[in-house]
């Protein structure tokens, strides 16, 4: 369809200025900035560059820690979505019934989504607290194994995933429900009627009309894991113990803003990057699943 | 169903003939085993949240007893008015809220005005302006924190409400939406607008804003939401503690391991303080969070 449009020279120029500034200046600048930059060493004041070629991300690929915090970034957001994905689907498998009140459902497991990370984590980090924390003290009826998410990386890995689980779910369950409330009733009905039970039902008609929903949700979730959950490492964990949580954009921001090793973190960047693009990719196929659907 | 129609609306409207609604369903053993589950879902979930109240509504010496003590005491104002105090609550909880209000009109206002230009003007380089604005999608500030922390701070803007909203204000999601609405909107408006003799301001203000009531509504949730839990970027930019933002100022209240006394009665009095807002933003507006989730991922 074609559009009706204004005819202006200036004035659409002037309408996109604030946005394009902005973007220039603060997005597309120190972007490009970090891929310069990750090419060259610099000292620690930042007074004298030297460039080096690929060095900076020769050095990242044969190093360990970083190895390890590229690992910790994957088991984290793979868990951080699993856990929080899955539960998300075993909710919208239970509302398949359509039982009365499931927007008040709804309602009960949202609210997490409006805590930020860093408290989620604060809290979580008490429920584990070795001393005082519930979690560790009802464990301890069901085994002797002492969970110190201070000495144990995994414990501490744990507690981060499940922390940041907690606010992605009710968004999880939104997302699902609105995809479960659109399928016409009428079709689930017919089901049923064929003799089709709850759990078939699920398995060959709701859950295919919720996959793409599900993938999307999928993106969202790795999406948020490898770049939103700097405050939640941040605040409760520090990397520790021992690198154990110790994510991609934390050693970034580690090696860059506390060690100032500029250099290597500008080519963290980069590689981060590359993630984000692939990421958000796979997140734009869904649209045009969509689209077709 | 429900009163809620955001989610509920467009495949039930057409599908759904009215008899089925409003039928009387026989009590099921299958309904009741659902909401059972779903109930223990919920408890599961707030079971976090329970425990951090009863926690900040303690005394010390409850908040380490053994076995852990699961009922709220009497002990709330007192843990309140300490967190308030040591936090300096007030101040932090004013400087969040500017960082989410300035930095979700900004978003809105900048966003609303390029989407604008991009669906009713034909102006060189206007593919080119919609790529720049998408392309941010992919830089998210963790990416490039070391360069844009330096921008910042060649203007000048550390530790400054300017350096906490503005570089927060490009988005391409509230520009995707915009444009998204005005592309539904009939061309016959726009040609009556022009009848009358209306400018393209003329027609933004006194057409598409009023038409776009609930898109903004439901965006400005949303992105208070992300303004108000912002960590990263408050964290590096600001050094002084006037400059601070709840979600950053709380730290000091964790009592870590070994060298304090275990006030974590006080650190989750202080939690408390800071979720709430969001947290009562997406329980009273929960019809334009979950029309602004949805909406923004399209």
């Amino acid at each position: 369809m074609k559009r009706s449009v204004f005819k202006n020279r200036g004035l659409p120029y002037l309408l996109v200025l604030p946005q394009v500034v902005v973007t220039l200046v603060f997005f597309f600048w120190p972007a490009f900035e970090s891929l310069r930059l990750s090419f060259f060493r610099s000292s620690a004041f930042g007074d004298k560059v030297v460039f080096i070629g690929l060095e900076n991300f020769q050095k990242l690929l044969v190093s360990s820690d970083y190895y390890q915090s590229v690992v910790n970034s994957f088991i984290f957001a793979f868990g951080v979505t699993a856990l929080g994905v899955g539960a998300g689907l075993f909710v919208a498998a239970l509302a398949t019934q359509r039982v009365r009140g499931l927007v008040a459902y709804r309602t009960a497991v949202l609210w997490p989504y409006g805590i930020a990370p860093p408290i989620a984590g604060i809290i979580f980090l008490f429920i584990f607290h070795p001393s005082y924390g519930v979690l560790p003290y009802w464990l301890s009826f069901v085994t002797a194994y002492e969970f110190n998410w201070l000495l144990q990386g995994w414990v501490a890995m744990a507690l981060v995933i499940i922390a940041t689980a907690w606010t992605l779910v009710g968004y999880n369950i939104a997302f699902f429900l609105a995809g479960l409330l659109a399928i016409p009733t009428s079709v689930i009905e017919a089901a049923s009627v064929d003799g089709a039970g709850a759990i078939r039902r699920f398995r060959l008609i709701v859950f295919p009309l919720l996959a793409p929903i599900t993938f999307y949700l999928v993106v969202v979730n790795l999406i948020f894991s490898f770049f939103g959950s700097f405050g939640m490492i941040h605040a409760v964990t520090q990397g520790g113990p021992g690198g154990a949580t110790e994510i991609m954009v934390f050693k970034l921001y580690k090696d860059g803003f506390i060690g100032l090793n500029l250099g290597s973190s500008a080519a963290q960047s980069v590689i981060l990057m590359l993630v984000v693009i692939g990421l958000t990719a796979l997140q734009f196929r869904f649209v045009e699943k969509r689209i077709t659907y | 169903m429900s009163g809620d129609g955001v989610l509920a609306a467009p495949a039930r409207t057409v599908a759904v003939p009215a008899a089925l609604e409003t039928r009387r369903t026989p009590f099921s053993w299958t309904g009741l085993v659902v909401h059972l589950l779903l109930l223990a879902c919920v408890a599961l979930i707030a079971f976090p949240l329970y425990y951090a109240f009863i926690i900040s509504t303690q005394t010390v010496d409850q908040v380490i007893a053994r076995p852990p003590v699961l009922r709220p005491a009497g002990h709330a104002v007192q843990n309140y008015v300490d967190a308030w105090t040591r936090a300096h609550m007030g101040r932090l909880l004013w400087n969040s809220a500017i960082v989410a209000i300035v930095s979700a009109v900004g978003k809105i206002v900048i966003s609303m005005l390029s989407a604008f230009a991009i669906v009713y003007f034909n102006f060189r380089g206007r593919a080119l302006c919609f790529w720049l604005i998408f392309v941010t999608l992919m830089l998210p500030v963790e990416v490039r924190i070391m360069s844009t922390y330096e921008v910042i701070g060649n203007l000048g803007w550390l530790d400054s409400y300017a350096g906490l909203t503005v570089p927060l204000m490009a988005s391409a999601t509230a520009t995707f939406l915009f444009r998204q609405f005005y592309l539904t909107i009939p061309n016959e408006m726009v040609e009556a607008a022009q009848l009358d003799g209306a400018g393209p301001m003329r027609f933004l203000w006194s057409f598409l804003m009023p038409l776009s009531w609930a898109n903004i509504a439901a965006l400005f949730v949303v992105l208070f939401i992300f303004g108000w839990n912002q960590y990263l970027w408050p964290l590096m930019i600001t050094n002084t503690e006037a400059m601070r933002v709840v979600v950053i100022g709380l730290q000091d209240l964790i009592p870590r391991t070994g060298t304090h006394i275990p006030e974590w009665n006080i650190m989750m009095a202080a939690a408390m303080i800071a979720l709430l807002p969001p947290v009562a933003v997406i329980l009273f507006m929960q019809r334009w969070f979950v029309k602004g989730l949805v909406e923004t991922e399209k």
